[in-house]
């Protein structure tokens, strides 16, 4: 089903929300401040980018939605819950596919299976029949089911991109954090997999936060554009991208996009010159 | 034609042989007595001639070796795990592993002798003590160096240390497992024979004592032709396995 970002209804509790959070590294006076006070909210089913100069913290903002950190300040909710107190299943990619080069690329995609509760239980039981299927669909999904067998380095960086993302979604995440998923690859692979990334997330109610430098990568594929500051980070502005799905990349050339971008690129440019 | 791999390989059995060649010509044209150095036919001569006598040192010999590499295998492995996968036990373990593994083996095998007499035991343990070392670094190392991002990957996925150790971490390190125990492997040799030599009656080691004081020179060198072979065969051998087993890690010599 197509979904729009104007029609999620901001009634509901925010899949997940952070509330007023920081990040310090180290403590006394070497102590840097990663994230000031930070607050996000973010709907469920909804496609959320982050943009910045480098450094500015929205590694960081993924990490602590993936409990992979502790923010040193604030709170941050799940499902309306403290984070932790629910069980919340987390996909994760990022620039550098990891891919396990001893195992088939079905057998990576699965590996979340045989770790995620409540799949890990079924995994010997499944992992020949249901497990199995269920990632052939979804390599089949975004083009590389004739690669099942093949190992990792025999594909190319932008098949084991797709691979990653297989990876990061066979056990039906309720957040996919993407960390700059497709940086290392060519203009054109990059303008495939966006296309392949907005079908997986339209075809899902999977949440994502991305997190990219390119701008027309956050344009394309985003519902809302979260532009940070030069560290320390906090969010600058919180925009709605309007654009119609599916989006094409012949419409990333219309005036109206361009104007997007270039609202952000000043942002941006804005940010860094003051820092 | 020979085709450029054939040829390779030709290149260097040459060479090999190109050197026993110029060994035994040396040797005759410089009239060097086989007291000093027996020429390579000598060598050969005695080991048909004693074989009888030189089999059962070697079949101790082996004995000894892979029964002490063996338990090498299981300490070191289980060690590398520990230091790799623990902040702490790579801090205390390090550092007197570091030292054991610097204390001349030679030296050690007087105190296993006054524990165990001479004989079988201070081989094995001599063999032993000596292929620990390089296993667990190579195993720390491997489990060690797991990628961050694949750490974060794990961890998001809620992985405990356990997975992340039997899924990555153990996979990981067998390239260096393996290559690690192609080292050891010729490492026990020395082990072992160093004990032989020092306290046992029995092993190529002995044998080659007992020659040299008899000043059976040529048996002396066919005493360290059968430990190189020995050596070589055990080498081949774990290259084999590693290939099987590791291939992945090994992809470049068989590019798509």
């Amino acid at each position: 089903m197509m979904r729009d970002a104007s029609l999620a209804s901001p009634k509901t509790e925010p899949l997940i929300r952070f509330d007023r959070v920081s990040v310090t590294y180290g403590t006394g006076a070497e102590a840097t401040e990663a994230l000031t006070p930070t607050s996000l909210a973010v709907t469920e089913g909804d496609f959320v980018a982050l943009v910045g100069p480098s450094g500015c913290g929205k590694s960081t903002l993924l990490k602590l939605a993936a409990e992979l950190l502790k923010p040193s300040g604030g709170d941050i909710f799940f499902g309306g819950r403290e984070i932790g107190a629910k069980p919340m299943r987390v996909g994760m990619a990022f620039q550098s596919s990891t891919l396990l080069p001893w195992m088939t690329i079905r057998d990576n995609v699965m590996l979340p299976l045989k770790i995620v509760p409540p799949f890990r239980k079924h995994w010997r039981a499944k992992r020949s029949g249901e497990f199995r299927e269920r990632a052939d669909a979804l390599l089949a999904q975004v083009g590389l089911i004739g690669f099942a067998e093949k190992f990792p380095w025999q594909l190319s960086g932008g098949m084991q991109q797709r691979a990653n993302l297989c990876r990061a979604l066979i056990h039906d995440p309720d957040l996919l954090l993407l960390d700059e998923p497709f940086g290392a690859l060519d203009q054109f692979t990059r303008e495939e997999l966006w296309g392949t990334l907005q079908e997986l997330w339209m075809d899902r109610t999977v949440t994502v936060l991305l997190v990219t430098h390119d701008l027309r990568e956050a344009a394309y594929l985003a519902n809302r554009i979260c532009v940070m500051s030069a560290r320390p980070g906090r969010i600058l502005e919180d925009r709605a991208v309007p654009f119609a799905r599916p989006r094409t990349i012949d419409m990333t050339f219309e005036p109206g996009f361009a104007a997007v971008i270039q609202r952000l690129r000043g942002l941006i440019v804005h940010s860094r010159e003051g820092a | 034609m020979m085709s450029p791999a054939v040829r390779r390989k030709a290149a260097s059995a040459a060479l090999i042989v190109g050197v026993f060649v110029f060994w035994e010509v040396a040797c005759l044209a410089f009239g060097i007595s086989s007291l000093v150095l027996p020429r390579p036919t000598e060598v050969v001569a005695a080991l048909v001639k004693y074989a009888p006598g030189i089999w059962p040192h070697a079949a101790q010999t082996l004995y000894t070796t892979l029964t002490g590499f063996a338990f090498g295998v299981a300490i070191g492995l289980s060690l590398g795990v520990l230091i790799g996968s623990s902040r702490l036990a790579y801090d205390t373990a390090y550092p007197l592993l570091v030292g054991i593994s610097s204390i001349p083996k030679v030296a050690v095998v007087p105190i296993f002798v006054l524990w165990f007499g001479a004989g079988t035991v201070p081989a094995i343990l001599t063999a032993m003590i000596i292929c620990i070392f390089p296993i667990v670094v190579n195993v720390a190392t491997g489990i060690a160096t797991v990628e961050p991002e694949l750490e974060d990957v794990m961890k998001s996925m809620k992985a405990t240390r356990l997975d992340i150790l039997w899924n990555v971490g153990l996979p990981r390190a067998m390239p260096y497992f393996f290559a690690s125990l192609k080292v050891s492997v010729t490492l026990a040799f020395v082990g072992s024979v160093v004990a032989e030599t020092v306290a046992s009656n029995r092993g190529v080691g002995n044998m080659m004592m007992i020659a040299s004081s008899s000043f059976n020179v040529p048996l002396v060198f066919a005493g360290l032709f059968v430990l190189a072979a020995l050596g070589v065969s055990l080498y081949v051998a774990f290259s084999v396995v590693e290939r099987r087993v590791v291939g992945w890690a090994m992809r470049k010599n068989e590019a798509t």
